[in-house]
């Protein structure tokens, strides 16, 4: 059911771990739902320079969380911002319709952790452009 | 990989066929094809062998071969009884009894009666899954039709008390049905004594073939057909007989309550072992269901911090198979109905583990998930956020 890319990045996952002192932190989910996922990132002259992630979840949102923490960083946080679900699930080479609901989760742990520099900078928090355009798939956790 | 080795430790999903069974039924195929309904010779060993299936099923259960109707399996017999006895039954009342933790060839059945203007009584369960007789006498009324409880839940593993149940059932001359399939080969079952009505089994849960049921209408029940056609099955359930399936019932159904005593003592044994270990060496894991009333090969466990089906993915990667009730895995984002019944937190439910045990496995598979599954857990814990805030390390079960 899950593709190779998937299952790689769930039995490797790249960039597990916190970032001591983070320069934005993005917690994103609810146990209740039965995933949650912590990005966290490390900010100089506006690149990520390091991004690392902590998640309770599935195998869809782990390999989520390790994609997506591989495709922020080295970027910007205007390009990182731009990383979007489908990008996420395209890397994996594709996520079950069920489960495209991880690689929302981890747009938005994205979003967050930026934004949670962002405030620490002093500045306004980006707005999601589309906060429900994302592709959830058949099913989004209501709780 | 390769020859990978393979641990299967999910008999409650399914089992393979035994030898003797595949035995038994090969000569169905291709040697005695014959419809049972025609009346040459060819056409007569497959009846015979339908009756002798029969005969078998019956002795299994303490039922009379009139008694038993073979269906196409599990599915198919709740339907039946419980469609067919509300229908049958509709001038006298529409209130069905049934339990929270039925298995849904059961709920669904039920929801759907709702919309046909049946009112359903879903009964709670306590911290162990059991279902209160109590409650049960409680919850009937002058238009209860019907009373449906299983005799052992398929994801925790608790036996109900039927007979109990059943006695209630009686004396309200209401009539009783029992989702009986996880329960056959590894509980004595006697329908006479246990006061049951109707019976549900299904024959690949007991090392049969897939695709064959039964279902055992006690003589005097007020039943509508469910799959009208031919007069197959004394004019109750048409269609052809699955005439090979019928025979390997009849063989699997025979040899899983030969020695149900002798199978429970080494199943059970290897289940304790592991259960024990387990826990002893897996902090904040916890059983769930009835620690003594549980069918033999089950083991239930939660394991908080955690999400079951990456647990299932790395067990699968080291050759184990196994299951969950989290709901990543089910198709839907709720996590199982049963763990939520017994009071079991929705996170922790998530974090669910359910390995039942065959004739397969050996002492040797029991020690390979004793050392694998601590790795596999702790692996999941050390990238979970939920274990560092907890910032619990190391400590004791909970129970």
């Amino acid at each position: 059911m899950y593709s190779d890319k998937v299952m790689d990045h769930f039995k490797n996952p790249r960039n597990v771990g916190e970032i001591e002192n983070a320069s934005g932190v993005g917690e994103v989910g609810n146990p209740v739902c039965g995933d949650i996922m912590n990005i966290y990132l490390k900010v100089e002259n506006n690149v990520i320079t390091d991004a690392k992630f902590k998640t309770f979840g599935c195998g869809a949102a782990i390999a989520s969380s390790s994609m997506a923490t591989e495709l922020i960083r080295g970027k910007t946080l205007e390009e990182a911002w731009e990383v979007s679900n489908k990008a996420v699930a395209e890397a994996l080479e594709g996520l079950p319709p069920i489960k495209m609901h991880c690689s929302v989760l981890a747009e938005e742990g994205i979003h967050k952790a930026i934004n949670d520099y962002r405030k620490k900078q002093g500045l306004e928090p980006w707005v999601e452009k589309n906060p429900h355009s994302h592709e959830h798939g058949e099913t989004t956790c209501r709780h | 990989m390769g020859s990978k080795r393979i641990i299967y430790m999910d008999h409650s999903a399914t089992t393979y066929v035994r030898k003797e069974v595949v035995e038994a039924m090969a000569p169905y195929h291709a040697e005695h094809f014959g419809n049972p309904s025609s009346i040459y010779s060819i056409a007569r060993e497959s009846k015979k062998a339908i009756d002798a299936a029969r005969k078998q099923a019956a002795r299994a259960l303490g039922a009379e071969p009139d008694e038993i109707y073979f269906t196409s399996g599990g599915s198919e017999s709740d339907n039946w009884a419980i469609k067919g006895v509300a229908l049958a039954n509709r001038k006298k009342g529409n209130h069905i009894i049934t339990s929270k933790i039925e298995h849904h060839a059961v709920l669904h059945t039920c929801e759907y009666l709702e919309k046909e203007g049946f009112t359903v009584t879903y009964l709670p369960v306590d911290q162990y899954g059991l279902v209160d007789p109590a409650g049960l006498e409680e919850a009937i009324t002058d238009r209860t039709v019907l009373i449906s409880i299983m005799y052992a839940n398929n994801e925790i593993g608790t036996i109900e008390p039927v007979a109990e149940l059943g006695a209630i059932a009686r004396r309200h001359k209401i009539p009783f049905h029992t989702d009986a399939v996880q329960a056959v080969g590894n509980i004595p079952i006697d329908v006479k004594s246990q006061n049951i009505d109707l019976l549900s089994l299904s024959s690949h849960k007991f090392y049969g073939p897939k695709g064959t049921g039964v279902l055992y209408i006690r003589k005097g029940i007020t039943i509508d057909n469910l799959i009208h056609g031919g007069g197959q099955e004394r004019r109750r359930r048409a269609g052809t007989e699955n005439i090979a399936g019928i025979v390997g019932l009849g063989k699997a159904i025979e040899l899983a309550t030969a020695d149900i005593e002798g199978h429970n003592r080494r199943i059970r044994a290897l289940r304790d072992r592991l259960l024990n270990g387990i826990l002893a060496k897996i902090p904040h894991s916890r059983l769930n269901g009835h620690p003594e009333k549980r069918l033999p090969g089950n083991i239930n466990i939660s394991f908080e911090f955690i999400e079951g089906e990456s647990m299932l993915l790395w067990l699968d990667d080291e050759g184990i198979c196994a299951s969950t009730g989290s709901a990543c895995t089910s198709g839907s984002l709720e996590p199982s109905h049963v763990l939520l019944a017994t009071g079991l937190p929705v996170e922790i439910s998530h974090g669910s583990l359910r390995l039942t045990l065959g004739n397969v496995n050996t002492d040797a598979d029991v020690d390979f998930v004793i050392e694998v599954l601590p790795k596999v857990v702790s692996r999941l814990r050390e990238m979970s956020p939920l274990y560092k805030k907890s910032g619990k390390e190391g400590g004791s079960n909970v129970q």
